[in-house]
């Protein structure tokens, strides 16, 4: 562990698409995703980096701009949060269907109003059917893993999708963390230049974002959902590679504790943290709980959910956001979903904590599992709760 | 597109719907969305061409003989010609099909 260094996630970040050789950034600065830009606008100014830096007026101009260099066969990097990814969102949309494999980071802020500019997962569910593949992080170190990994993913023939990671904001962003860089070799060797299907070229005209009839419409996007589900297996295959390359091993779910456990957490990004060492604390107390991590969320692992959740009583999701008007959050309503066909189903609550940044120490994470247990008692229970509300 | 796009299955379609083949638009026959058509009478024509340069779909053509008509293969119908025509030679009438 000689080459473990502390720094702030942020600039992990950096680094990682430092060492990934992009070829063009185009990015619009916005809390709390700011310092990973600037620090590679420093990079390219330094010339440590031999990228072209865009300096554009909006994050629609952005992705725009990520669009048509990613169109040419430009290796493309931007990031962005909150209102700034509500800005790109029109070119989201159009990003995923053209294929383009872009990279994106997303350090997750809480959109307005009231305004604020601290973390949950609004800004991203608000735009989770784009037709990105998405990822959420855990800590440093898997966001500068899944950095790299997120371009292999993206450029692969076999995928050809943009990728999302999603970090939460200042939780992650603004922390300094202990991280294992892994060397530049290493990585020459497991991303290999972009070798694009189509690029635009006069040599060889091809037009990309065409526009579609009624008559053809429908067959785009069954097309694009085949490619985004079917992108799973080359994941897991690319983090498996990953986790050979540094020891690092990364699955689209992940268990902690769950062997003896009938009761489980389900998280998705940082809150894993919190809530491992609150089941070591639950656990030195007698209550045997476990964790089941979501880290792949587009495409959803629908199979890995099912066989995953059936093996417990209770189902206990802590969403990070509320999906107004719904019946909870984002994550519950699809685990909900999912586990309707399964063979077994498990009692599943949902948990509405951390909005906006809002901490959520241990002792909650704790007094979630005993206010599922009390309405297990009681025989009935409400469709979400929001932790730490005061009434 | 080598054939009409109502016979693509979305299996059929390329990677991110990019049209590989260049100036394939030639094959995509729009002419059918119009419901009138233009109909020239050469008695009043001077052949000033103002329709030519008007027709917004490069749809009028000049004839070896110098008067205009329309490719109504690729006319919408919009009337602009008929509008712009400083003889009054281009009536706008019901299309037979």
């Amino acid at each position: 562990m000689s080459n473990r260094i502390g720094m702030e996630v942020s600039l992990m970040v950096s680094e990682a698409v430092k060492q990934a050789k992009v070829d063009v950034i185009a990015a619009y600065p916005i809390t709390p995703q700011t310092h990973i830009v600037e620090h590679l606008s420093e990079l390219v100014a330094d010339g440590e980096l031999d990228a072209e830096y865009i300096c554009v007026e909006s994050e629609h101009s952005a992705m725009s701009a990520c669009c048509g260099s990613s169109a040419v066969g430009a290796r493309t990097y931007t990031a962005t949060a909150s209102q700034g990814l509500q800005l790109m969102s029109e070119v989201l949309y159009a990003a995923a269907p053209m294929r383009l494999p872009i990279v994106l980071t997303v350090a997750n802020r809480t959109l307005s109003a009231p305004l604020t500019i601290w973390n949950d997962h609004s800004d991203i569910m608000a735009n989770r059917d784009c037709g990105w593949i998405m990822v959420f992080v855990e800590d440093g170190q898997e966001d500068y893993d899944q950095t790299i990994c997120a371009f292999r993913i993206a450029e692969d023939r076999r995928v050809l999708l943009p990728v999302i990671v999603n970090m939460d904001g200042f939780i992650l962003s603004h922390v300094i963390e202990p991280y294992v860089p892994v060397g530049q070799e290493e990585v020459d060797g497991f991303l290999p230049p972009y070798d694009p299907l189509y690029t635009m070229h006069p040599d060889n005209p091809v037009t990309m974002g065409a526009f579609a009839m009624p008559e053809l419409f429908t067959e785009t996007k069954k097309a694009h959902e085949v490619a985004l589900h079917e992108s799973y297996n080359v994941i897991c295959e690319i983090w498996e590679e990953w986790g050979k390359l540094t020891g690092r091993t990364y699955t689209p779910v992940e268990e902690y504790r769950t062997d003896d456990a009938d009761t489980v957490f389900v998280t998705m990004g940082s809150f894993s943290g919190v809530v491992m060492e609150t089941v070591d604390e639950m656990r030195e107390n007698g209550i045997n709980v476990g964790l089941v991590k979501i880290r792949l969320f587009r495409p959803f692992p629908v199979d890995d959910v099912i066989s995953t959740l059936r093996k417990f009583k209770n189902v206990l999701v802590i969403d990070r956001t509320l999906s107004l008007g719904s019946i909870g959050g984002p994550l519950a309503v699809e685990i909900k979903s999912v586990m309707y066909n399964a063979d077994a189903k498990p009692n599943i609550f949902d948990f509405i904590a951390g909005l906006s940044g809002r901490d959520v120490p241990p002792d909650q994470i704790a007094g979630i599992y005993h206010t599922a247990m009390d309405a297990l008692k009681m025989g009935r229970w409400e469709n979400y709760y929001m932790v730490g509300l005061r009434e | 597109m080598a054939k009409p796009m109502e016979e693509y299955t979305w299996r059929d379609l390329t990677v991110g719907n990019v049209v590989d083949e260049p100036g394939n638009s030639i094959s995509y026959k729009t002419g059918d969305w119009k419901s009138q058509q233009p109909v020239f009478d050469e008695s009043k024509c001077i052949r000033c061409a103002v329709c030519w340069n008007f027709c917004p779909d490069m749809a009028i053509y000049q004839k070896k003989d110098g008067y205009f008509s329309a490719d109504l293969e690729y006319c919408k119908g919009c009337g602009i010609c008929a509008q712009q025509c400083p003889s009054g030679c281009i009536s706008m009438q019901e299309e037979v099909s």
